[in-house]
């Protein structure tokens, strides 16, 4: 048995994800997060929306929670207030948290209510069969943008960063040892957290765009992707379609659970 | 508790359901609601408990959702639009079995309609609003003082049957002013939180129903590791997509409520001993139809009035009963003529059932509605 097994629930697995997709490193990135940790698992809570990342809540031991598409993160902050000592962490995709949870999102971050977001990202709507999502780049084809996306994507990061986050990291499936890492600093960093993880759909996403399949598209992310500091010091022509991966942003800034904490102490001894 | 207080539908709403035990609101801002919320985030904080106000009414659903599974018994308050927005998440509540209260205080529509003019246009809304078979509670009070009952009332239920309950305030009840004795708090009964059965090691399934078809499905964070879903899930509570299971679960989540139904139906029977025509009325109309009935007893005419608090799970059986006993039976509502459709069904043919529909801002005069009560009277002396 490996180490990390306690986290899954062993009988709920195999998985339903396609051959080839990255979710299983996303997903199993968390466990190892937990892991290390040493999170328990009775005072932890896993929540999640609707599409392909969202039924990983299923397969993890923990109190989960597979809530409707794009709530995921309003239903997280009920929970995480009602019972402050809980850990809650979301799992989201790119479709769930950015495009009809889009709202909840900025609206998490502006609380920094202590939620850790591993927002998977695979640049489509999977479980409905490859639409467009907020964060297909432009250009991309899709099942609804068959002559390429003309829309703008979101940087998620930088989103949540206005939006007030404390804590902003991005990761690859290819990057799966960093990953964890990225994630076990969200989670212990006590306000809203987001790990944006880049993961591979080679069946809606990969095929369409000539991505190659599962090994291409994890190349991709391997040549893509370039740590901050490295990417910081491309100049702007060398940067073209690379992304910076690592620690985005971390600010101390009052969590909102505590804070409310103070309301309830104030207006208690007013009494 | 017990003095004598002035105060409004909506403040009564929000004591009751404090009194009930409801630690936890979150809502969003919306006329003519807002006073719930706004006593809600005054008072909770010194009793313990949670107020958040969320970003858009589908947040202020959800919200209230996760903190009942965090243990919280929890409140949110709304009016039409923020009604509409809401359904999905109010079937999410049914079909995860998680024990919410809405408090709907109507406005006219549809759409923005008329902001501040009282209507009872979402009592249809309020049975088939989201989509899917389901059960639905929903109450209507008809005074300041039963505002109070009825929020106990919701509270309880949610918790007993695991269910999403409404409050079908409208704005005349929700807005008016009336002096009020509350009970006292040890007065009132609470529902506690239904607990699992048993351990996760003795084989504790979340979603097993107990004799009163009932699950008891553990509170987050009590070490029971459960898994909550909106899709289609078994006793386990992972899902399935066995056609058995689907059926089995559509069906307990009606019975649950059905078998229940006389002991949740709640209503008033006035002057009906000797009626020949009766009033059924509900809500801020049925203060206008008491007074109306009033008017046509002191004319000599032989009406009585039935009040339904419960409106759903509707009152199949009293209607029945009610129009076998007289001719005809009148139906004033703030609205296009809805709950009137069911009265009809209900009544079968026994009785005659006319719609007094009214939807034009302006709440009924009791002359209105004795003049309806006199001209079908007068038609049958013809």
């Amino acid at each position: 048995m490996r180490s990390y097994e306690k986290y899954f629930r062993m009988n709920r697995l195999p998985h339903i994800w396609c051959p080839g997709c990255g979710n299983g490193i996303i997903m199993k990135s968390i466990a190892k997060a937990a892991e290390q940790l040493g999170l328990d698992q009775d005072n932890t809570v896993i929540v999640s929306g609707i599409g392909c990342s969202s039924r990983a809540s299923g397969y993890m031991n923990f109190d989960t929670l597979h809530t409707a598409h794009g709530r995921a993160i309003p239903f997280a902050t009920g929970i995480k207030l009602a019972n402050p000592k809980l850990k809650v962490i979301v799992i989201t995709g790119d479709g769930d948290c950015t495009a009809i949870g889009g709202n909840h999102f900025i609206h998490g971050a502006r609380r920094n209510i202590d939620l850790t977001v591993v927002l998977f990202n695979n640049n489509i709507y999977g479980m409905t069969g490859g639409q467009a999502s907020p964060l297909t780049p432009t250009g991309k084809k899709a099942t609804t943008a068959p002559f390429g996306s003309v829309d703008t994507a979101f940087d998620p990061c930088k989103l949540a960063k206005a939006a007030g986050a404390s804590y902003i990291a991005r990761g690859t499936a290819f990057h799966a040892k960093p990953l964890v890492d990225l994630i076990a600093q969200g989670i212990s960093n006590n306000g809203f957290s987001l790990v944006e993880a880049i993961t591979q759909c080679p069946i809606s996403y990969g095929r369409r765009n000539k991505m190659g399949d599962a090994a291409g598209m994890l190349k991709w992310m391997s040549e893509s992707a370039v740590p901050l500091t490295a990417y910081e010091k491309l100049a702007e022509d060398q940067k073209g379609d690379k992304f910076p991966i690592g620690i985005l942003y971390q600010k101390t800034a009052p969590e909102y659970s505590a804070e409310y904490a103070k309301v309830i102490k104030l207006a208690q001894e007013g009494k | 508790m017990s003095e004598a207080r002035l105060m409004q539908g909506n403040e009564a709403c929000a004591e009751g359901a404090m009194a009930a035990g409801v630690n936890f609101f979150g809502g969003y801002p919306i006329t003519p609601s807002t006073e719930i919320a706004e006593i809600m985030a005054k008072e909770l904080p010194a009793l313990g408990g949670t107020f958040i106000q969320m970003e858009d009414e589908i947040a202020g659903i959800a919200v209230v959702l996760g903190a009942a599974l965090g243990g919280r018994k929890a409140l949110t308050a709304t009016s039409g639009p923020g009604f509409s927005l809401k359904q999905e998440l109010i079937g999410y509540g049914c079909i995860a079995e998680i024990p919410i209260v809405i408090a709907n205080v109507q406005r006219l529509g549809p759409a923005t309609g008329q902001p501040t003019s009282p209507a009872q246009g979402d009592v249809m809304q309020a049975r088939w609003g989201t989509h899917g078979d389901h059960p639905m509670i929903a109450l209507s009070p008809w005074n300041v003082r039963e505002s109070f009952d009825v929020a106990v009332m919701a509270v309880n239920y949610a918790e007993r049957f695991r269910t999403p309950v409404i409050i079908l305030l409208d704005e005349v009840v929700g807005h008016m002013r009336e002096k009020v004795v509350l009970p006292k708090a040890e007065d009132i009964e609470i529902y506690p939180r239904r607990k699992p059965s048993c351990t996760r090691e003795e084989g504790y399934k979340p979603y097993t129903p107990m004799a009163d078809l009932v699950p008891n499905p553990a509170d987050f964070g009590t070490g029971h590791h459960i898994h909550v879903t909106g899709l289609v899930h078994d006793e386990t509570g992972f899902p399935t997509g066995s056609a058995q299971v689907t059926e089995d679960t559509i069906k307990r989540l009606h019975e649950k409520i059905s078998r229940v139904q006389e002991q949740i139906t709640h209503y008033d029977e006035f002057f009906m001993e000797d009626a020949e025509y009766a009033v059924l009325a509900y809500g801020g109309t049925a203060r206008t139809a008491y007074a109306a009935v009033e008017l046509a007893r002191k004319q000599g005419i032989k009406v009585g009035m039935v009040r339904l608090m419960t409106i759903w799970p509707f009152a199949d059986k009293i209607v029945k009963k009610v129009a076998k006993k007289v001719k005809k039976i009148l139906v004033p509502e703030m609205n296009y003529g809805q709950l009137v459709l069911e009265v009809e069904r209900a009544a079968a043919g026994q009785a005659t059932v006319i719609s007094l529909p009214k939807y034009n801002t302006e709440i009924f005069t009791p002359q209105e509605i004795s003049t309806a009560i006199e001209e079908l009277a007068a038609e049958v002396v013809k």
